[in-house]
Parts: C-alpha cells; sequence; structure tokens
C-alpha cells in the first residue's frame, strides 16, 4: 500500500464508512493518519467534553458531517440538571469560523438556541440535513431561519425535542423552489400548523421518502398529505380522537393502499380505534413500529407483526397504577417474542416479569440487538417464584450473542452480573437501577465485558472498590454514570488524582457548594451523583456551580 | 413459608383462600372481564399450576402478615364471617380488582405503593358484597402501610418482599423512576386524567377519564368537561362504543341500517343489557346517574360501560344515595 499515491489511498478509504473502522485506519501509520484524516468526512462524537471543536477542525478540515451527544442518558430521567451543559453554540461558532463546508449537522440530547440555528442557516451554504435528538432551547423561529435560509435542505428532523412554538409560519419559509426535502419530521410541536403550507411542500418535494407530522394535522390532512406523496416510507400520523365518518374513513384506507413502500409507521396519540385498523392492510410489510404514545392500544395487537424489527411498549398510564384491565405483563412479552422472530430491539415497561418467560423470550429470539425491560416496580422478584431474575436476564445475554444494549430490572443480586460479564461480549451499553448486592457484581461487568462503553447505574450498592478496581477499565470507555450508590468523595477523588486524562464529575444539585469547599476531611461522604468520562481537553470551562469537576 | 402451610395455619381464612382459588381460576387472568368468562379462562399462555401458584401466593401473601392491623381501621370493618366467603361473586368485573388485589397485595407488601387497593379496601364495610374475599388482615395491612408510605424516602436499595416492618419508599417519590422522558410523560400527561384535586376545587382544563367497555378491545377516554350532563355524556359513549356494539350484533354497519342499529344501540346501552358504571375516588364502582353532574364529575375517576348481568350487585346493592352519604361521612 506504500507504494500507491495518496489520491489512489484515500480513494479506497472512501469505501470505508464505519468510523470504528476509519478510527482504527488513523492508527496503522503516520500516513495513513494524515490521509485518513484529511479525507474524513464524516465525524461521531460521542460526547461533546471529550474533545473541542477547534481540535476537530484542526485534525478534519474536511468535515461535512458532524454527529454531537451532550447530556448523559439519564438526563432523559430528570437525573441531570437543566443547567449541567452541552451547548452546541460553541461548535458552530468555530465551524463557522473555519469555514468548514459542513453539509449536516446531528444533536442529541444538547442545547440549541434560535441563535445558534440562525448562525448555522447563514454559514454553510451547503447545508442538508438537521437532525435534532431530544434537544431543547429553542423555538421555531430557528426552525424558520433554517427553512429559510437552507437552499439545499434535504432532511429536517425534529426528535421529542423540547421546543417552544410560537405558532408563526415557520413551514411558510420553505421557498417555492425548495424542492429537495427527503425527510420531514415535526411531530414534537405542540401547536398548529399552516396545513395549506405544509400540502404544498409535501407536492412539491417528490423525493419525500419520510413525513412525520404532529398531533395537529388532522385526518382529512393527512390523507391528503399521503395522496400526494405515495412514496413515503416512514410515516408519523398525528392525534385522531375521534372516529372519522364513513367517507374521511374511505379515503384514508384508499390513500394507505397507494402507499405500497411504507415501512414504518409512528404516532398515534389518541387514535380511535378505525384510525389504527385502516392501517392493518400494510402492516405485514413494516419493520417498525412504534406506538408508543398511543395511550389506549393493547399489547396484544401487536403479535402479528412478522416482520417487526423494532418495538417500544411503554407504560399506558404513568399516573393511573392500578388499571389491570391492560396490565402489560410476561404474558405479552412471550407473545411478541412468538409472533415476531425478526425483532431486534426491544423496550417493553411493564408491570411484572418471571424467569421462565425471559428464558422463553431468548430461546425465541436469539437475535437482539437491544433488550431493555423496566418493571415499573423497583427490585420486584418473579412473580411466579419470589426469586430473583437473574436467570431470566441470564438465560438472555446467553442467547443473544450480538446484544450491545441492555437494562435490567427487578430483583436482581450479584450473580446477574456474573452473568452479563460472563456472556455479554458484545455489550456496549449498560443500564443498572435497583440492582445487585456488593461490589463485585460492578466488577464482574466491568472484567468481563470488553466492549463496554457507556455504563450507567443507579440506586445500587456499589462502591469505592468497584469505582477504583481498574482506573484504565476508563480509557476504553466513553463514560460511567452513578447515582445514589455507595462511592464517596474520597474515593471519586482518588481516581480524578490517578486518572488526569478523566473528567470527574460531581453532581450536587441540593446541596450549596459549602458542601464541597467545607469539609477536605469528609471523604466519606457519599456522592450523589457521578458523571466521569475521558476526555483530551480537559475540565471543560461552562460547568454550572452544581458541577464540581475534580 | 410455603403456601400450604399457611393455609393451613388460620382454619377461618382457609376457607376463604380455597374459595380464593376457586374463584380466580375461573376469571380472565388479565382482568378482562366479560360475562362469559365466568367459568373459563382465556389464560392460553398461563400453565395451569401458574395460576394456582398465582392465587395461592396471594393468599400466601395476605396471610403472611398477621397482627398488623391498626386499631381505628376495626371500627370501621365490617367483619366477613366465613359465610359471606362462600358466595359466589356477584361481581365477575372484579376480576380486575381481584387481579389488582392479589397481584398488588403481593406488590403492596413489597412496596406499599398501591394507593388505589388501600383505598379499595377502605370501603371494605360498606360494599361487602364487592370485596368478600379480603380479610380484613389484608385491610388493615393495607392501611398501615399506606401510613408508612408517605414518610420513607428513597435511599439506596429498596427492601424486597414480605418485609413490612421497613416498607420500601413509594414509586411516585422515586426521582427519575420509572425511566420515561419527561418528553413523553408530558405528551401522555396531556391525554390523562386530570389530577388536580387537592382541594377539590375543579380544575379548568379538560377531565380525562377512561372508558372501558366489557368485550371491547380498546379503551377510549373522554373529557368530562366537554359534556354538561348525563344525557350528552351518554349520547357521546353511545356514539364512540358504536362500533363494538354493532359488531356483536352482528350487523355489517352498512349506512342504511344506521338508525335502525343506533336504536338497538341505544336500547342496549339504556336497557338490561348494558350499564354505565364509574369508578370513584375511593375505588368503588358506582352506577352513573346517582349524585348531581357536577358532584359526578368530581369523584369520577373512570367509566366502565358493563354488561347488566354484571352488574346486578350494584343494581341490587342498597340505593346508591344513601350509601352515598355514608361514604361522605366517613371521608370528612
Amino acid at each position: 500500500m506504500n507504494y500507491f499515491p495518496d489520491e489512489v489511498i484515500e480513494h479506497i478509504f472512501d469505501f470505508i464508512a464505519s468510523h470504528k473502522d476509519r478510527n482504527s485506519i488513523s492508527l496503522v501509520s503516520k500516513s495513513w493518519h494524515k490521509i485518513e484524516r484529511c479525507s474524513r468526512k464524516r465525524v461521531f462524537i460521542g460526547n461533546c467534553y471529550a474533545i473541542n471543536p477547534e481540535r476537530l477542525i484542526q485534525r478534519f478540515p474536511s468535515l461535512r458531517s458532524l454527529t454531537l451527544k451532550g447530556k448523559p442518558h439519564f438526563a432523559d430521567f430528570n437525573l441531570v440538571p437543566h443547567e449541567w451543559g452541552g451547548f452546541v453554540h460553541p461548535w458552530i461558532v468555530a465551524l463557522a469560523k473555519a469555514r468548514v463546508g459542513l453539509e449536516e449537522l446531528r444533536l442529541k440530547r444538547m442545547v440549541v438556541s434560535d441563535e445558534s440555528l440562525e448562525l448555522l442557516s447563514r454559514s454553510f451554504s451547503s447545508f442538508k440535513s438537521l437532525v435534532l435528538v431530544s434537544c431543547e432551547g429553542f423555538t421555531t423561529d430557528g426552525l424558520a431561519s433554517v427553512a429559510a435560509n437552507c437552499r439545499h435542505l434535504r432532511e429536517l428532523d425534529l426528535q421529542e425535542n423540547e421546543i417552544d412554538d410560537h405558532r408563526g409560519q415557520w413551514l411558510n419559509c420553505f421557498p417555492e423552489s425548495s424542492t429537495a426535502l427527503t425527510s420531514l419530521n415535526f411531530s414534537c410541536l405542540k401547536g398548529e400548523t399552516n396545513l395549506a403550507a405544509l400540502e404544498r411542500l409535501v407536492a412539491r418535494s417528490p423525493n419525500l421518502e419520510s413525513l412525520k407530522v404532529n398531533r395537529a394535522v388532522p385526518l382529512d390532512a393527512l390523507t391528503r398529505l399521503m395522496s400526494c406523496a405515495p412514496q413515503l416510507v416512514d410515516l408519523g400520523v398525528g392525534s385522531y380522537e375521534n372516529e372519522p365518518d364513513q367517507e374521511s374513513f374511505m379515503k384514508l384506507m384508499a390513500a394507505i393502499k397507494k402507499c405500497t413502500e411504507l415501512r414504518s409507521l409512528s404516532g398515534f396519540s389518541e387514535v380511535a380505534p378505525l384510525c389504527l385498523t385502516a392501517f392493518y392492510p400494510i402492516c405485514q410489510n413494516l419493520t417498525s413500529l412504534n406506538l408508543s404514545y398511543a395511550a389506549e392500544i393493547q399489547g396484544n395487537h401487536l403479535i402479528s407483526y412478522f416482520e417487526l424489527q423494532e418495538l417500544r411498549v411503554f407504560p399506558s398510564d404513568l399516573h393511573d397504577e392500578e388499571d389491570n384491565d391492560t396490565a402489560v405483563t410476561e404474558i405479552g412479552l412471550v407473545a411478541i417474542s412468538a409472533g415476531c422472530p425478526k425483532l431486534h430491539s426491544i423496550l417493553y415497561f411493564c408491570k411484572q416479569m418471571t424467569n421462565a418467560a425471559l428464558i422463553t423470550v431468548a430461546k425465541n429470539c436469539p437475535n437482539f440487538i437491544r433488550f431493555r425491560l423496566c418493571i415499573l416496580e423497583p427490585n420486584k422478584p418473579d412473580h411466579t417464584t419470589s426469586q430473583s431474575l437473574d436467570e431470566g436476564f441470564g438465560a438472555i445475554v446467553q442467547a443473544c450473542k450480538g446484544l450491545r444494549r441492555l437494562s435490567v430490572s427487578g430483583l436482581l443480586t450479584d450473580k446477574v452480573f456474573l452473568y452479563i460479564g460472563m456472556y455479554a461480549e458484545q455489550l456496549e451499553m449498560l443500564s443498572i437501577a435497583f440492582a445487585g448486592d456488593t461490589d463485585k457484581g460492578m466488577l464482574y461487568v466491568l472484567n468481563g465485558c470488553k466492549k463496554m462503553r457507556k455504563l450507567e447505574i443507579r440506586d445500587s450498592p456499589f462502591g469505592n472498590a468497584a469505582l477504583l478496581a481498574d482506573v484504565d477499565k476508563y480509557r476504553t470507555m466513553r463514560s460511567l454514570w452513578m447515582s445514589s450508590c455507595e462511592v464517596t468523595l474520597g474515593g471519586c477523588k482518588r481516581l480524578a488524582r490517578n486518572a488526569p486524562w478523566l473528567n470527574v464529575e460531581i453532581i450536587n444539585e441540593n446541596e450549596n457548594n459549602d458542601v464541597m469547599e467545607r469539609n477536605e476531611e469528609d471523604e466519606r461522604e457519599k456522592v450523589d451523583r457521578l458523571y466521569l468520562y475521558r476526555t483530551v481537553v480537559g475540565a471543560r470551562k461552562d460547568a454550572p456551580p452544581c458541577v464540581t469537576i475534580l | 413459608m410455603s403456601p400450604e402451610e399457611e393455609l393451613q395455619s388460620n382454619g377461618s381464612v382457609a376457607s376463604s383462600t380455597r374459595n380464593i382459588v376457586g374463584v380466580l381460576k375461573e376469571h380472565n387472568y388479565l382482568g378482562l372481564s366479560d360475562c362469559s368468562s365466568v367459568g373459563s379462562s382465556n389464560l392460553s399462555g398461563l400453565a395451569d399450576d401458574d395460576k394456582a401458584t398465582i392465587s395461592l401466593k396471594a393468599t400466601e401473601l395476605t396471610l403472611g402478615l398477621p397482627g398488623s392491623q391498626s386499631p381505628a381501621r376495626d371500627t370501621e370493618l365490617n367483619l366477613l364471617g366465613p359465610a359471606k366467603l362462600d358466595e359466589k361473586p356477584f361481581f365477575p368485573l372484579l376480576p380486575s380488582k381481584d387481579e389488582m388485589c392479589s397481584s398488588s397485595s403481593h406488590k403492596n407488601i413489597a412496596s406499599g405503593n398501591k394507593r388505589g387497593f388501600s383505598d379499595t379496601m377502605d370501603k371494605v364495610p360498606v360494599y361487602t358484597e364487592k370485596n368478600w374475599m379480603f380479610p380484613e388482615a389484608v385491610v388493615a395491612t393495607q392501611s398501615v402501610i399506606k401510613k408508612e408510605v408517605a414518610q420513607n424516602l428513597p435511599k439506596g436499595k429498596l427492601s424486597t418482599t414480605n418485609n413490612s416492618s421497613s416498607p420500601p419508599a413509594a414509586k411516585a417519590q422515586i426521582v427519575g423512576w420509572p425511566p420515561v422522558r419527561s418528553y413523553r410523560k408530558n405528551t401522555l400527561a396531556t391525554t390523562c386524567k386530570n389530577s388536580d384535586e387537592v382541594d377539590g376545587k375543579p380544575g379548568s382544563g379538560p377531565l380525562f377519564v377512561k372508558v372501558s367497555m366489557d368485550g371491547a378491545p380498546y379503551l377510549r377516554k373522554v373529557d368530562l368537561r366537554s359534556y354538561t350532563n348525563y344525557g350528552e355524556l351518554s349520547a357521546a359513549l353511545e356514539k364512540m362504543f358504536t362500533t363494538f356494539t354493532l359488531g356483536q350484533c352482528g350487523t355489517s354497519g352498512g349506512t342504511g341500517k344506521d338508525v335502525r342499529n343506533e336504536t338497538k344501540l341505544k336500547d342496549l346501552l339504556n336497557g338490561k343489557d348494558y350499564v354505565l358504571t364509574y369508578e370513584d375516588k375511593d375505588g368503588d364502582w358506582m352506577l352513573v346517574g346517582d349524585f348531581s353532574w357536577e358532584i359526578f364529575i368530581g369523584v369520577c375517576k373512570k367509566l366502565k360501560i358493563m354488561k347488566g348481568c354484571d352488574a346486578i350487585g350494584l343494581a341490587a346493592a342498597p340505593a346508591p344515595a344513601p350509601r352515598a352519604m355514608e361514604k361522605s361521612k366517613m371521608r370528612a
């Protein structure tokens, strides 16, 4: 390979897309490192504080697509203070300043402002794709500037963001000349939509494959949209409380029938049963079905979807726990595993579980990549045997050799972690809550799971011994989260001393900082929340007062 | 402590548990009540011995907490003699309650956070027919746990089952649990029942309650505040559940037959075949229509369109009004 000119090597590298592989290539030799970095178009940064924008741009001058993730996963559950961080603005400023030819920006759990969006829309003339997942801090005004200024916009995908809906006319801001849209998702917007503008936009976008509307788009509008976009592959519907009349229903069915490419459905908040039945004819082709917002749909309706690959079942009513008419149990999970052999990703909330059910599920679906089970009541044992669920989860990790993500729940001892450490060879992300007995549990995981990247633990009895046993392990991981565990301030300080390449963040929201400064000897003080991550740029400067970086 | 030992230890309760076992087996495990399900079981996924185990488990747990009766409760309790326990249940509709009780009594003892169940138990003295299967031991236990729950704060690992001496924290007080995104919670919350009833003042927002119907696979939700009287509610429900009853009538729902079907439905809903019931704040099922509309929307938590045969007990009970008065007296 050394006798090939650089351009040829670069061309060969073009075929290598995966981040992991490209990272590996860059380690082979200096010349490969240089060729790789100069030709690299897509960069994925799993933790925005692991690196800074200046160094990113320095290394990858040809950057076109950037993915950034901010807050840790448990921020989704209110465990991270609102002001913790994850601001995208400095990144956009730096990229704009360096005149990077940015075309795609994908953000998850980051703080985005209208100002950032405005700057983004004006700084990158080839900008094509904006994907925001679980972000916050902006309004529809920011969306308006993106729509208006990004002439080549192909993708605007807003997933579960907290957006202040000013009910403006942001959809109107797409110029009439904009016909390149392939994906439009505004399902998280809460306000009314300009239906006429939406229909015009969809009508002039022949390449539109993914359309996800918000609740406010009524059924007849949806029908019209589907009629002028029969090429849709991915559809997110709105909210349809009332049963449609005969005519509307027939029109809807006709429109659905024409969408022969449809493979993915979502939305369905407040859906009247008849509306759902209208989709039955195409359901056999579905590979992805997200009914997670549909409070009223019973799990047993899903077991006939043979092609189903991903499924999420959420608790139907978080306020009403006594509703046993619709209680989700292990029966549903077993039925799903039997009826959907192609299922590889599942998130399943339920009231109760048994080892027997999990063992059956493991037998039925050995192809799981993601298996997330949340039994609503912490520490709940197998309800038929009163035993822990160690054996059930053990069966899952043993059978599912490709398992990359796992969330465990229910009554669990150290044993389940022994199983995980022994069998979950591909596991990259593990979420633990109210589980385990001693430090051994955490150690089994840290020692056994070679590919572990993200470990997040809450309310489990793991302490300093587990935290400090193998500091170098954290070089191979993106981050570790521990909250309401047994680690102490002293343990964290020791870790920070031994690993200067780690940012060890202590989050103490309720107490003022006197606690931190006060008693240096009080190292036996238990740490409420610990978040540590590897980084090459040291302690960040934008941490709020409630966060202390050791 | 094996279930068998538990059964033998207490003679009077043993008979009730046998009845419990017998009755529970007859009901749909998932609590989907159906007049025709009495005597049959839809538990395809569950082995018979599992069902037995579940029933026995329920029994075991109800017996597992002796001597934990709160003195205040005794006066309110209508102590159920064994004779009562031998009665065939009037309310097959209460498989949901049964199941809730059997699994939640297990659950309550583990976590003590089943507020609704506790409230149901509070009502034992008055609604003996409905709650015949629950010995007072359970009632007292639940109320004890209920009291203690409020004071507990989550800290570290929760205790496991049968540990009533230190009941774990109520679920509601654990930060970030269950792990559902606040975005999603907020979205679902807009369609959930308005729960600002703390001081009894009606909120100005919508008041959604779930409506279920025996035999229907779907629940619906209605906003009680969008109606001004029972007539409007009734009309809206008829419209909503037309599809299901029409299905049961064996019609195809074609346009020509609409009028006739509507009439038939009205007869179905208003006649003997269906009654409209609601679950109130205390967890009791009552016939709709006793209170004035304003009071009704204040207390109604859920609606259920029941088959007439399931609601026999309700209809046969003493006039609801005095019962309601008693309830409000007790509440005060």
